[in-house]
């Protein structure tokens, strides 16, 4: 039959070398098409190789394709017919076309053939200085692919992988590390120079690669910086306080943007990196995004679970807000439940404890029986951290002792036994009801416990006991092994409390048990009896039988098997299975005092670049350029940075710049686009020409930020009368003769990027008229009260204000005077603005301490030509701001603003506003709070503070049926109060 | 012909202690199993033969007589260099093995038993674990449209970063073939085998994107497989793929369409557990932007939201701009030519999730007699005024449930008796008439009362409505001249929406 069969094979494969050997590539095509869908099936088809090979050459991109992958395949076992291919890769290496450089030398690195190692060796290194940053790609990726095959070539690999580390396109920069990591991980100095560059170009590259780069500069960083945490654990006592290296300040920075990646991977690297690197006040970010991964694929969750369940015994608080994501349903695969059911249990405390010991009794009525097992064991642990809950807990595991399913008992039995250990005094009547037990419940492990527990506490059941052990003694043979221990066990702490009672049922028991077929129970009764019967043989243990038997046996601790398993780095295979796996890296700790921090100082010559790349960077993540080769894109590159170096202005840089400003604020504004050209052309040949930072500058104040809120200095005033300063700032970027160390030179960057992330938008704000366009004479003023934080001083409340130039002829020197307050209030003025020209719009920020009432500020807004009486009056709602509360220290501090501090009103809601979405919507709008989280779907609760005084202002929205609800109102300052419900009132029903 | 390699290797094991350990072995690498020779002394020796992935030995043979031994060994092969994924097995259900592709040297596909091994322990394919250890190997595997995703992994590396892989893999091929199942697989056996050459070199991931694959591999479609039988055309691409060479990987280059559109799917899932008494245990809303983009050129487009506090969490596809969010809250990006996801988000804040129906619920069992009571009825709560549709009630009953007698007042039941699921498919809501389904469930007689109260799995569907009430307020397109068609919708569905009884 077998021979028959592989005639038969052995003719298919004919008819196919056939085809292959035909002139038609019809033919060649269907013979490779049917030849890789026997290999896709695992059918061998070596046989076929020299037929196939010879079509390497074929002109057909398709059956050539497929020829690689039949190559690649077979060429390990055929070794000398594959040599003959390697001609064809050879030329390829030198086509003019990058895309079929890279393409041959994958192949030809694919091919597992020791003897061409060093024509391999050549054309990585060749491929490595490759014009096209595609080519160097895969150059990179060939390097682990030779290593594997002869790894005696690792030093001129390494050289090859130095000069890739230095290449400066994403598209390198993930598969260069790659390589790094598989070839030469110990060699971390030479990270240090491409380090800066890493970080920044990080967020640009290809997704897999940003994994390991993340990964590989976690491990950097635990070498060269020092524990942003370390005050943390040591009292201190006169040592130097911490200051975080500005590198390691940048990796953090600039890694967190990718928690918001789709990918599930690069969240859990930047998890990892946080948890690993970020002083303990800032990891609580990366909580959010790991609960967002929790929607994913249930692989992706477990894999989560397992990071969170270790990060939560360390960073309890972090986990805490989401305690509701870890809620089990009961469509969660077995593993998923188990480990929800770890993270809640690491996540309860004295807080919360009641809900989550509520929702635990619901798991408990579950049908999946493991997962039952699973939760009393928690409810365990939960007990015995968690002393105020320790009685509650043990009378529920109490009442599942009643529980139908003999599972759910004897895991009871067993969880009961441990927490009794712990105050056995005070629970003799559960001792007694365990013991009835023995009559029923038939799980060894149960029964072993419960005759362990009388035993151990002999004393306080002394009735009871001595009964059990004669039930025992009557069912002894029948009983499981670890049964039969236990009730030798039980036998022998009777005997030597209570011999009178026991004596002969003990000689009863080790006397069955010499006879036992277990030889660990026959071992077991020999040496009891040796021990607690005297005997003129026995030796002088005999008289210490009672302290052997009764010693205090310390209570067990239960703890989570998470405990300690970050040592491994997390998101690692090592970590989930909690064991090295192979070619792992160990995590370093941290060194005791940092390494020198100049190494990652590149030369002069490459510094100047990179400030501007930070700035690149900065605006690619505005705007994309869209530029089609990267090849063209780097050569742009290049001469720009050339152009740097040679002149401080660079007129290329600034379109682009411009270009970006443009899409923000054509975004924004509701002007059309022919006008934001034109005012962009205008304010360009005016205010911002001299450098990137000003053109930064002008962008920020494009968004409405002012800069002033940024900075503590004067803002960007006009050009011609603060000539000066402007250049001294420039000074800074005098990219010819840069002397300042990195840090310097990135901080007025930096900020500007902090403060780019802190604006929330402005949309939704509404505004209010200051000046009309007709009493203006041309000049119309709008404010609205930005809700920002007012930096300069926090006592006053933000006004933002919009200048608008309707007139034909320029408005210069704007300014405020005469300001007419109340006493108490206080003003910080808007800088001057030195010139609106015609048609033109521009922002300021000023801020006001209204002293917590709704009395107006009045003052003069003057022009070079006129003054304006004008004045702001604040609604009730915008002198405070939102506090964060939980619903806990909601109802305490409601608790504390009783009587003549609460104002209740009853009301019908708007018909439009019954849901709580609208609701909260409304309340938001009219009074700047913010919402604390509420168990119930009834009511809606808000919290702020008076932005002067900081007196609390809480407001409860209670609805009821049909749009009835009820509107109340707590707060120190009664004023306030009472403006507020009326506020409030007319928001909701109108 | 053999590939024979001269290793060494240490053997620590020895047929009895007086044994010299084995000196040196004749590695057999391919598909031949692993053996060891043994020479005891100059005139003995014994066959070690490696038995697959485990470090047990077995002794095939030796010319003192005994055979068929087995002990254990363990051997300091030098440690293969890493990569990250070896290998993928894609197996069915029922758990043959239908496709297997190496890209590196060849695993036996007997690696798979251990997974095979940890499938029959597990009653549910969804509770096999994902990461499983074996004694030479790691294997992830994930498990989308019942199928089995197998990768094989020698050495540490993230376990996440091979399951989104695997699924990256799955999503490409529903991608290409509109579905991912063998039968589909199968058909187009040379093309996915393609796909995975180019996703993957060495084991790590080359490219990923759906637009530059298609540059390379394009997808079938019905006419182009008439053409190609008969001239016999390719598959190919004949252009080379330039995707991969610019700095926006996502999008292919060359883009042109007679009918430039842009249309965006706002979807939303309301995640909730409701308790016995109908209120709120835990609510979210998971929401997603499904694009599907074509458009001429290379269009730079801002979608901009009336109201983006809602958002509590986001997640981006790369191609936006996550600076531009930060600062302003639009999401400015240059779109991938085609189907794509933008953004995913969360709303949490648990009250601003709207619940749109109610269930009022009671299923009780019998003390006395077998069989029990089951009664319940759905009514809309918070629809936002528009009709719930698609309403369907699906419930695990216990063990012990042998049938169902019931009555709906709108749509049908179903009570599957293997599995044990009741299925109550109900359709449109209609708030005038409630609708409600009661009756007797009987149970197998002898058995105990079933101690818990199954819980019941709400779908539905709302059309026209985000729920959490986020709007697209406008799309703006820069960069090209040409006016698209735009159009956005809104859904919203229940997610894993639980009522515990």
């Amino acid at each position: 039959k077998g021979t028959n069969f592989q005639c038969f094979s052995s003719l298919r494969h004919d008819d196919l070398k056939e085809m292959l050997d035909s002139n038609k590539d019809s033919l060649k095509l269907e013979a490779m098409k049917r030849i890789v869908a026997m290999i896709a099936r695992g059918k061998n088809t070596s046989d076929l190789f020299p037929a196939v090979v010879k079509n390497v050459a074929c002109k057909n991109i398709e059956v050539k394709k497929l020829v690689y992958v039949y190559l690649v395949r077979y060429a390990e076992e055929q070794q000398d017919l594959a040599l003959l291919s390697i001609s064809t890769f050879q030329r390829g290496l030198k086509d003019p076309n990058q895309l079929i450089r890279a393409s041959a030398l994958r192949v030809l690195s694919s091919i597992r053939v020791t003897i061409i190692v060093p024509i391999m060796m050549l054309a990585i290194k060749e491929a490595a200085s490759d014009m096209s940053p595609y080519v160097r790609k895969t150059a990179a990726h060939a390097i682990p692919k030779l290593y594997s095959l002869d790894p005696e070539q690792k030093d001129q690999l390494i050289e090859v992988i130095e000069k890739l580390l230095a290449d400066k396109t994403t598209l390198v920069a993930g598969s260069v590390v790659m390589a790094f990591e598989e070839v030469c991980p110990e060699r971390i100095d030479l990270i240090h120079k491409n380090y800066r560059k890493l970080c920044n170009l990080l967020i640009d590259v290809e997704e897999w690669g940003q994994v390991v780069i993340i990964n590989m500069l976690t491990r950097y960083a635990r070498t060269q910086f020092l524990n942003p945490n370390m005050n943390e654990e040591e009292e201190e006592k006169d040592k130097k306080p911490y200051v975080m290296d500005p590198d390691h300040r940048l990796l953090l920075r600039n890694t967190k943007p990718l928690l918001q990646s789709r990918n599930a991977a690069v969240v859990m690297a930047v998890a990892q990196l946080y948890f690993h690197l970020a002083p303990k006040a800032e990891v609580g970010v990366i909580a959010k995004a790991l609960v967002r991964l929790l929607r994913s694929h249930s692989e992706v969750q477990y894999v989560v679970l397992q990071n969170v369940a270790t990060m939560s015994i360390k960073r309890r608080g972090m986990f805490e807000p989401y305690l509701k994501s870890f809620y089990i349903r009961s469509t969660d695969p077995t593993q998923i439940k188990v480990l929800k059911l770890e993270v809640l249990t690491n996540l309860a405390n004295e807080t919360n404890i009641s809900t989550i010991l509520r929702e635990f009794q619901t798991y408990i009525k579950s049908m999946d029986k493991d997962f039952v097992a699973a939760t009393i064991q928690a409810i365990g642990r939960c007990a015995t951290n968690i002393g105020e809950v320790r009685d509650t807990c043990l009378n529920g595991l109490v009442q599942l002792l009643s529980n139908r399913d003999e599972l759910v008992v004897a895991e009871s039995v067993v969880v009961i036994k441990k927490l009794l250990q712990m105050q056995p005094e005070k629970h003799s009547d559960i001792i007694k009801h365990m013991a009835k037990l023995t009559d029923n419940i038939q799980v060894p492990m149960a029964r072993a416990s419960i005759l362990w527990l009388i035993g151990e506490y002999c004393e306080h059941v002394p009735k009871i006991a001595p009964d059990v052990l004669r039930k025992m003694a009557k069912s002894f043979t029948n009983e499981e092994d670890i049964v039969k221990l236990q009730i030798i066990n039980l036998a022998a702490k009777l005997y030597l409390t209570n011999s009178k009672q026991t004596k002969l049922l003990t000689q009863y028991v080790l006397n069955l048990a010499k006879y036992d077929q277990n030889y660990d129970i026959r071992d077991r009764a020999r040496f009891i009896r040796q021990l607690i019967v005297p005997t003129e043989k026995s030796g002088a243990l005999s008289k210490y039988a009672k302290k052997l038997f009764l010693a205090l046996k310390p209570a067990p601790v239960l703890e989570s098997p998470f405990k300690d398993r970050d040592h491994f780095q997390l998101g690692s295979l090592s970590h989930l299975l909690n064991a090295k796996a192979g070619g792992y890296q160990e995590l370093p700790d941290w060194p005791e005092a940092a390494p020198d921090p100049s190494v990652r100082n590149v030369e002069v010559k490459d510094s100047v670049q990179s400030v501007p790349s930070v700035i690149i960077n900065f605006l690619n993540f505005a705007f994309f350029s869209s530029e089609q080769s990267s090849e063209e894109e780097e050569r742009k590159h290049e001469r720009k940075s050339k152009q740097r170096k040679s002149e401080s202005e660079s007129e290329s840089d600034e379109e682009e710049d411009s270009e970006s400003e443009s899409s923000q604020t054509e975004s924004e504004d509701s002007e059309s686009e022919a006008e934001v050209k034109k005012k962009k052309k205008v304010l360009k040949k005016t205010h911002f020409k001299h450098s990137n930072m000003n053109i930064c500058m002008y962008s920020c104040q494009c968004s409405f930020i002012s800069f002033q809120a940024a900075e503590s200095k004067p803002p960007s005033k006009p050009v011609k009368k603060d000539n000066k300063k402007e250049k001294k700032e420039m000074s800074l970027l005098d990219l010819d003769d840069c002397k300042f160390s990195h840090a310097n030179m990135y901080r007025p960057f930096l900020h500007l990027l902090l403060c780019l992330q802190t604006i929330s938008p402005s949309s939704a704000l509404k505004s209010y008229e200051m000046l009309h366009r007709i009493t203006g004479e041309g000049l119309s003023v709008e404010y609205c009260f930005s809700r920002q934080p007012f930096s300069p001083d926090a006592n006053m409340v933000a006004v933002q204000m919009q200048f608008t130039n309707n007139a034909t002829s320029d408005t210069k020197n704007l300014h405020m005077e005469d300001v007419k307050l109340q006493s108490g209030m206080r003003v910080k003025e808007f800088p001057e603005i030195e010139l609106l020209p015609a048609g033109e719009m521009v922002t300021a920020v000023m801020g006001i301490d209204f002293c917590d009432s709704t009395q107006a500020a009045n003052f003069q807004l003057c022009t070079h030509t006129r003054k304006f009486f004008v004045s702001i009056q604040p609604p009730v709602g915008e002198l405070m701001r939102p506090v964060f509360l939980t619903e806990n220290e909601f109802k305490k501090e409601q608790g504390q603003l009783m009587g003549m501090n609460e104002i209740t009103e009853k009301i019908t809601l708007d018909v439009k506003c019954r849901n709580e979405h609208s609701i909260v919507q409304r309340v938001i709008t009219a009074a700047n709070l913010s919402r604390v989280p509420c168990g119930s779907d009834k009511e809606c609760r808000f919290a702020g503070r008076t932005v002067t005084s900081s007196s609390l202002v809480l407001v409860t929205v209670a609805t009821k049926e049909e749009g009835a609800a009820k509107l109340t109102i707590n707060c120190e300052k009664m004023v306030i109060g009472t403006m507020l419900v009326k506020d409030i009132l007319l928001a909701l029903t109108q | 012909m053999i590939l024979q390699q001269q290793i060494s290797v240490e053997l620590n094991m020895r047929n009895s202690p007086s044994d010299p350990p084995c000196q040196s072995a004749l590695f057999k690498g391919g598909h031949q199993n692993i053996t060891f020779h043994q020479h005891v002394n100059p005139s003995q020796f014994i066959v070690w033969e490696l038995l697959q992935d485990g470090p047990i030995c077995r002794r095939l043979f030796s010319n003192s007589g005994n055979f068929w031994h087995t002990g254990t060994i363990s051997c300091n092969i030098p440690e293969l260099a890493a990569e990250m994924i070896h290998s993928l097995f894609l197996i069915n259900h029922s758990g043959d093995i239908f496709l297997e592709k190496h890209w590196k040297s060849v695993i036996s596909r007997s690696v798979c038993d251990y997974f095979f091994e940890a499938k029959e322990k597990a009653v549910d394919p969804e509770n096999v674990s994902p990461v499983l250890q074996t004694p030479h190997h790691y294997l992830i595997t994930i498990y989308r449209d019942k199928l089995f995703f197998l990768s094989v992994i020698q050495t540490e590396v993230p376990p996440l970063f091979v399951i989104e892989f695997l699924h990256r893999v799955a999503d490409t091929i529903q991608d290409y073939f509109g579905e991912c199942s063998e039968s589909v697989i199968m058909d187009n056996v040379v093309t996915v085998y393609e796909l995975l050459e180019e996703m993957l070199d060495n084991g790590f991931p080359l490219a990923t994107e759906s637009n530059v694959l298609k540059e390379m591999i394009r997808p079938p479609t019905i006419l182009r497989s008439v053409v190609n039988t008969l001239t016999g055309g390719s598959n190919v691409g004949d252009t080379l793929p330039t995707g991969q060479l610019s700095n926006i990987p996502w999008r292919r280059a060359g883009v042109k369409y007679t009918n430039n559109e842009a249309y965006f799917d706002v979807i939303e899932e309301i995640d909730a557990i409701l308790d016995k008494s109908g209120s709120t245990v835990f609510a979210e809303i998971q929401g997603v932007i499904e694009a599907c983009v074509r458009l001429t050129g290379m269009p730079d487009l801002t979608l901009s939201f009336m109201n983006p506090r809602l958002l509590d969490d986001v997640s981006f596809h790369p191609c936006v701009r996550f600076k531009r969010w930060e600062s302003e809250r639009v999401l400015s990006f240059i779109p991938p030519d085609g189907n794509f996801t933008l953004m995913n988000y969360h709303v949490s804040s648990q009250n601003l999730v709207a619940i749109p129906v109610y269930v009022k619920q009671s299923i009780t069992f019998f003390e006395m007699g077998p069989c029990g009571r089951l009664d319940i009825t759905i009514g809309p709560k918070q629809t936002m005024g528009k009709t719930v549709e698609a309403l369907m009630v699906t419930i695990h009953m216990p063990k012990a449930v042998l049938s169902a007698n019931l009555t709906p007042t709108q749509g049908n039941y179903t009570y599957d008796l293997a599995t044990k699921v009741l299925v109550w498919d109900i359709g449109k809501l209609n708030p005038q008439k409630l609708p409600n389904l009661r009756g007797s469930l009987s149970l197998q007689a002898g058995a105990p009362k079933p101690e818990d109260n199954p819980s019941l799995n709400i779908d539905l569907k709302i059309q026209q409505v985000a729920i959490s009430g986020l709007k697209v307020s406008r799309l703006d397109m820069y960069g090209e001249k040409y006016k698209p068609f735009k159009g956005v919708k809104y859904l919203t569905k229940a997610g894993k929406f639980q009522v515990r009884t």
